[in-house]
């Protein structure tokens, strides 16, 4: 199968789970195609990013858990400096971030697909689109976001 | 229990810099500009180096107190600190920080410094050259959100969305920096004036971020000489008491991945509180503010966070004229700060604080007694401090 394309150009630092293996679910997850972020088992608090206990009751029960992945625009920006070789003759791209109401509020990182000059509404509903990268050292597949 | 203040009890009875150059372009060392510094503020107290006993740094500093101990030939080392947390968040904390030990006995001359050699090591404006990435930076890097002005820039602007704040109020920060600079022979920028024009002309670096919004990288170094306020009286004719410090952050300021439940913050909002209370001065007591300018939009934010004004007044009150000295209602920034003196990490501000209350800016607002610096907007820790003069203590 041919590798899918992806928003920005090959070459960026690749995610890998941490050693002490806290985010590995969530990595695992988005190669399933399934957006899993953590829930608290005792007091059902959201929580994200990941941590080893429980912010809300400090609980070291806390699991995992699949949510929808549907959020609104909680802010965004375009980026035209390129900070890395591999973004050097790529012009501009747009950064969210999504605010998902369903899980708590929590908040989850990702581009903007589409024209990288579209006009951007904080407040605009968006999805979730998986953008597998199955060719790296270790595959991973990276959350991105469009407008619906 | 005595009251637990440092209030009026320690000063900063020197100040010390290199000459500050563009990036990668100092002809020495970043441990010999660490060294010209530290000699230059013991000249200006008016204090034989052997006599300093402690030091205080921020954002991993990479030159070790020891090494600088044994260099100045120091009798013996009483206090070594370094303030945990990157950007310039440390500034004013590494000042607190040596004042506490001066204040609580465990020095009693401590200097705090900072030395930046970009050209020598990794530019912070930079990607790291690395093929994997894990943790925070693995949910971050892939999307190209990557430098502190792209991580900084995503609260920015949410900030300027929630309170429709317009462009106008991040320019005017930076053309006063720039308007100061022209004063200021010391600054990298003087010489070389910044137009609304030019400023509305300029490349975007990441929206809502141009060229202008963001700060310098250079090469030099800062120090400054903190000792107890009876032994500044007999050093310099005019010390700069610390009237209050404070550090920190609001609740789970870092929360991974962009998840602050108070997103849109310069991170001051529990900070500031504890800095007045501590100084029992109010905004309305301060002469001149030098405010960490990584990118202009933290500045906005940080003054509105001590107290200046409120977002909702933020486009009236964030005029060029406003923000000059001597005669602006808010001087701001009057070396030039990160943006057109230097980027020394802030550590330049608090000199510049410093050089108010004794009445040496190369843009003095006539009779400054209470003169403030706000260090690091938008990273944790963060932190920020009043200055006074003899009337205030």
């Amino acid at each position: 199968m041919a590798p899918a394309a992806s928003y920005l150009p090959a070459g960026l630092p690749a995610p890998v789970p941490e050693p002490d293996g806290l985010d590995a679910p969530y990595w695992a997850g988005t190669r399933r195609g399934e957006l899993l972020v953590q829930r608290c088992e005792r007091c059902r608090a959201w929580q994200w990013g990941p941590e080893w206990i429980c912010h809300a009751c400090l609980s070291p029960e806390v699991g995992w858990t699949r949510v929808d992945g549907r959020g609104i625009i909680y802010t965004w920006e375009r980026a035209w400096h390129p900070v890395h070789p591999a973004l050097r003759e790529h012009g501009p791209y747009i950064v969210v971030l999504v605010e998902l109401a369903h899980a708590g509020g929590i908040r989850m990182l990702g581009n903007l697909l589409g024209d990288p000059r579209q006009v951007v509404t904080i407040g605009a509903p968006v999805e979730a689109v998986f953008e597998p990268h199955d060719d790296a050292k270790v595959p991973f597949t990276l959350v991105q976001w469009k407008v619906i | 229990m005595k009251a637990r203040t440092l209030r009026g009890r320690v000063a900063i009875a020197g100040v010390g810099e290199t000459a500050y150059y563009k990036h990668g372009r100092a002809p020495v060392s970043e441990f010999q500009l660490a060294l010209q510094a530290i000699l230059a503020a013991c000249a200006d107290a008016g204090l034989d180096p052997r006599a300093i006993d402690g030091f205080a740094s921020y954002s991993n500093d990479r030159n070790d107190p020891s090494r600088i101990a044994a260099a100045l030939g120091l009798p013996e080392l009483r206090f070594s600190n370094m303030q945990w947390g990157g950007g310039g968040g440390g500034g004013s904390a590494a000042v607190a920080n040596a004042a506490a030990a001066v204040a609580g006995g465990l020095a009693d001359c401590v200097v705090v410094f900072r030395a930046l050699a970009q050209g020598q090591f990794q530019r912070f404006g930079a990607a790291p050259p690395v093929a994997t990435v894990s943790g925070e930076q693995a949910m971050t890097f892939p999307y190209g959100l990557i430098s502190p002005a792209q991580r900084f820039a995503m609260r920015v602007m949410r900030y300027l969305h929630e309170h429709d704040i317009r462009p106008e109020a991040q320019r005017a920060i930076a053309l006063a920096s720039y308007h100061h600079a022209q004063a200021n022979p010391r600054a990298v920028m003087h010489g070389r004036p910044l137009t609304a024009e030019a400023y509305d002309a300029s490349r975007w670096i990441v929206e809502p971020f141009r060229l202008y919004d963001c700060c310098m990288e250079n090469d030099g170094a800062a120090a400054l000489i903190v000792v107890s306020a009876e032994r500044a009286r007999d050093l310099r004719p005019r010390p700069a008491y610390l009237l209050g410090a404070a550090q920190g952050s609001e609740h789970r300021n870092a929360a991974r991945a962009h998840n602050a439940p108070l997103y849109a913050t310069s991170s001051f909002t529990t900070v500031a509180p504890h800095l007045y209370a501590m100084a029992g001065v109010g905004p309305g007591d301060v002469d001149v503010v030098q405010s960490y300018e990584n990118f202009t939009g933290g500045v906005l934010m940080s003054l509105v966070e001590h107290g200046f004004f409120t977002a909702k007044e933020a486009n009236d009150v964030l005029v060029v004229d406003n923000l000059l000295a001597p005669t602006g209602r808010l001087p701001l920034n009057t070396s030039g700060g990160n943006l057109a003196e230097c980027y020394m990490h802030g550590l330049e501000l608090v000199i510049e604080a410093a050089r108010q209350i004794r009445g040496e800016s190369t843009s003095q607002v006539e009779g400054a007694e209470v003169s403030m610096v706000i260090s690091g907007p938008m990273v944790t820790p963060v932190s920020s401090l009043i200055l006074g003069g003899a009337a205030t203590v």
